[in-house]
């Protein structure tokens, strides 16, 4: 399964909602959730935690346009809008964390 | 009445990343409508809102306008008064090395000061 984020994890629960709630597959962070990709950031220890039991993914793009390019965690995988629509179609279903 | 009676301290709290929501943009463009007005004006970034000021945004790739060089551009219009919290910059892993305007860091209880002594406080 496929679960989307798209909030900073700093001012939004909703990644860490995800994380509570979903047991694994694939999470893929988009718009202003690019953030918890990045080192140094305080929710690091925590995407470090879930990336032994998820495959995390990052929206390039949106990495870039946030200056943060240079900063992604080692592991998480970045991918550009096709690989986006790849992971809606290789996984069964998929949830948006709004 | 003198005119520096007629001035008053504006304040502008941002605290949103840009991009993601409007916040960012629409308080840059409401502080360069205040400048005509020849105001006491403050900005001070927050939260996530110290992420406006990261060096380096590149948006090509989500077809946004970048609108980070406007932040250069405040001194021109004599907004000066930037302020940059550091338990903010710290909790997201940058330093004033990352940002792309001079500013002033402050700690929180600093801020929260700063934030009381204004006439007027416009949060976004």
């Amino acid at each position: 399964m496929l679960h989307i984020i798209n909030k900073s994890p700093l001012t939004n629960s909703s990644l860490g909602n995800c994380l509570r709630v979903a047991q694994s597959g694939d999470i893929l962070l988009i718009e202003d959730a690019v953030y918890a990709a990045t080192s140094g950031n305080s929710f690091e220890g925590k995407i470090r935690e879930a990336m032994g039991r998820f495959k995390v993914y990052v929206l390039q793009p949106d990495l870039e346009a946030r200056g943060l390019a240079d900063r992604l965690i080692a592991g998480i995988t970045p991918v550009d809008y096709g690989g986006f629509v790849d992971l809606t179609t290789t996984n069964k279903n998929c949830q948006s964390w709004l | 009445m003198s005119e520096a009676s007629n001035v008053k301290k504006f304040m502008f709290v941002n605290r949103k990343a840009p991009y993601g929501t409007i916040y960012a943009l629409e308080s840059l463009e409401v502080v360069l409508i205040t400048a005509a007005f020849d105001q006491d004006v403050s900005l001070i970034f927050l939260d996530d809102g110290v992420y406006q000021l990261k060096k380096g945004q590149q948006t090509k790739g989500i077809e946004n306008k970048n609108f980070s060089p406007a932040y250069r551009a405040l001194e021109g219009y004599d907004i000066e008064k930037l302020y940059v919290e550091k338990e903010s910059l710290e909790a997201r892993g940058l330093s004033e090395a990352d940002l792309l305007v001079d500013v002033t860091v402050l700690g929180s209880k600093e801020m929260g000061e700063l934030m009381s002594q204004q006439d007027v406080v416009l949060s976004f």
